[in-house]
């Protein structure tokens, strides 16, 4: 017997043990952030050396120079209450719309053959496009603003609630009716679960677009919030503030981003799925 | 007349004249089949020949029949996979459904009953696959059904643990007396279980043997061995080493599909 089986085995393959794999490896939350570190470090070098001109793009420290100017002064704040609230408005109509009408078409073949075809031809409407229909419409406060945020959020919603919907392992389906499941416990036990994976990646959609219609709807046709913010900015030159109500956007679509990852992390721990080597 | 309503009304199962085509191909020719109530029916056949197809057709889940099919209204399902609902703790999937008693204690104990009561609370992705097995059985037991149907319920359990649940079985099936169809490959766990085994060959019922021996039983015993020649025989599997020296099981031999 040699201690080195590996010298009498040459053709043995070695299976390294997960630990020692990434040793060397800085952890993961330092590794998922570096290239945003990277970032803006480039953004801080280009403007204090002079690579770039402040007109055109202005440095961290005037940035953030504005964003206390516009926090203190008030203006921030009440345009950010505004832009919420219409998005929170506008998604809550379209998530009731969306995943109500993916139930109608996806648990029954009738509703399946009314809703679906309209709904996959509304589909295709660029909805950006929709707004001086909807400022004629519905006049130029509130109301065009959430429509257009519901109607973007439906069309994500519905197809991949519809989706899920269909793709519900049938023989889960056959054992709901071995054990006499009921309509209601067949739908809220079985297909609605099974569904959800979809539900929510319809959900990280819908949010995106929902952000989207709201950027467009603000810029387009402002009375108050972050797009009016802009606009405003930009009839004064204020490169600053566009692109701090920019990044205020990101953050704000990243943070709902994080909603959903939240909701995934709640929902699925059931899930076996592949999450990436 | 009269006799015949009166056996028809001490039935689990009556089916007569049952035929099932997947497109030309006939998997179930004029089949008939009784079972008793409180009677424990193995069925063995060969892999593919229509086995499963049959059980969904007494489960009601495959309704492209013709032929007359009555079966007990309560009825207890195990697939040949565990089919359990992977966005529910095993310990709600075992009682999902019921009517009353959808609760923990209830559960554990039905869990207890395959030795399970440990994993109630996992998600079925981590259990093995004798565990989800388990978990799928006793979520056909806790309904107390009068028919159960199981669909090779012990075919990826290790050799001890099928003999564990084998015994479970019998000793669910003494206590609570349901009509059972049990699947199976196994000719030993036939004929250690089984009132009545029952070969399907062609798309219909081609032997049936009575197993008159006392309980428990013994694969050592003489009359044992004999009916195991016979369905060996029956199944067309030849039989080449001696009884002594073979291996706890002949599921191998028999399925080639498993
Ligand atoms: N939905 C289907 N469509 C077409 N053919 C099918 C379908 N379901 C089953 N079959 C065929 O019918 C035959 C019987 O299938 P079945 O599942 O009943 O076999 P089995 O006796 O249970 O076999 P095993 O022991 O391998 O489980 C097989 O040849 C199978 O390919
Ligand atoms: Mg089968």
């Amino acid at each position: 017997m040699s201690s080195d089986p590996y010298a009498q085995n040459p053709e043995l393959e070695r299976i390294i043990p997960a630990r020692r794999r990434g040793r060397h490896l800085a952890p993961r939350s330092l590794s998922k952030s570096t290239g945003a570190i990277a970032l803006v470090l480039l953004w801080w070098l280009a403007t204090t050396y002079g690579w770039i001109s402040e007109d055109i793009f202005p440095s961290p420290q005037t940035l953030w120079q504005t964003f206390l100017d516009l926090v203190n002064g008030g203006e921030l704040g009440d345009a950010l209450m505004l832009s919420l609230e219409r998005v929170v408005i506008g998604f809550g109509f379209g998530f009731v719309t969306g995943v109500g009408l993916a139930l109608i078409s996806g648990l029954f073949r009738l509703g399946e053959d009314i809703v679906d075809a309209p709904m996959q031809m509304a589909r295709t409407l660029p909805w950006a496009g929709l707004i001086p229909l909807l400022i004629i419409w519905l006049g130029i406060d509130e109301t065009p603003k959430i429509t257009l945020v519901a109607f973007a959020v439906t069309f994500p919603l519905y197809i991949n609630t519809f989706a899920g919907i269909r793709n519900v392992d049938k023989t889960l389906v056959e054992v709901a009716h071995t054990l006499n499941f009921g309509r209601a416990a067949l739908i809220f036990q079985v297909i609605l679960p099974g569904a959800l994976p979809n539900l929510l990646v319809g959900l990280r959609y819908s949010l995106g677009s929902a952000w989207l219609a709201l950027v467009f709807a603000e810029t387009v046709n402002a009375q108050g919030g972050l797009g009016y913010l802009i606009t405003h900015a930009r009839e004064v030159y204020r490169v600053d503030i566009i692109i701090l109500c920019l990044a205020i956007y990101a953050l704000l679509g990243l943070s709902a981003d994080l909603i959903v990852r939240l909701l995934e992390k709640l929902l699925l721990s059931w899930r076996q799925s592949f999450d990436g080597a | 007349m009269l006799s015949s309503e009166k056996a028809r009304h001490s039935l689990a199962v009556s089916v007569r004249g049952l035929t099932r085509r997947f497109g030309e191909r006939l998997v179930i020719d004029a089949l008939d089949l009784d079972i008793k109530r409180g009677e424990f029916v193995a069925l063995l056949g060969a892999s593919g020949c229509g086995k499963s197809t049959l059980l969904r057709i007494l489960a009601d889940l495959d309704h492209e029949i013709e032929g007359d099919v009555r079966v007990s209204p309560r009825r207890g399902v195990a697939f040949q996979s565990p089919r359990l609902f992977p966005w529910k703790r095993v310990w709600n999937n075992v009682v999902t459904g019921l009517r009353e008693g959808r609760d923990r204690t209830h559960a554990d104990a039905a869990l207890t009953e395959v030795g399970l009561a440990h994993r109630g609370d996992a998600w079925p992705k981590d259990l093995s696959g004798g565990e989800a097995q388990r978990a799928s059985l006793a979520r056909a037991l806790v309904r107390n059904p009068d028919l159960l149907l199981l669909d090779e319920p012990f075919g990826s359990l290790d050799a001890l643990t099928r003999l564990k649940a084998q015994a479970l079985v019998a000793d669910l099936w003494q206590k609570h007396r349901q009509a059972v169809l049990l699947v199976t490959h196994d000719v030993e766990e036939a004929l250690l279980l089984a009132d009545r085994v029952v070969v399907m060959r062609d798309g219909t019922v081609a032997h049936e043997i009575v197993v008159d021996l006392p309980r428990p039983r013994s694969p050592s015993e003489r009359q044992f061995g004999r009916l195991r020649l016979q369905l060996l025989d029956w199944l067309g599997v030849v039989e080449t080493t001696p009884p002594a020296s073979r291996s706890p099981s002949l599921i191998s031999q028999i399925s080639d599909g498993h």
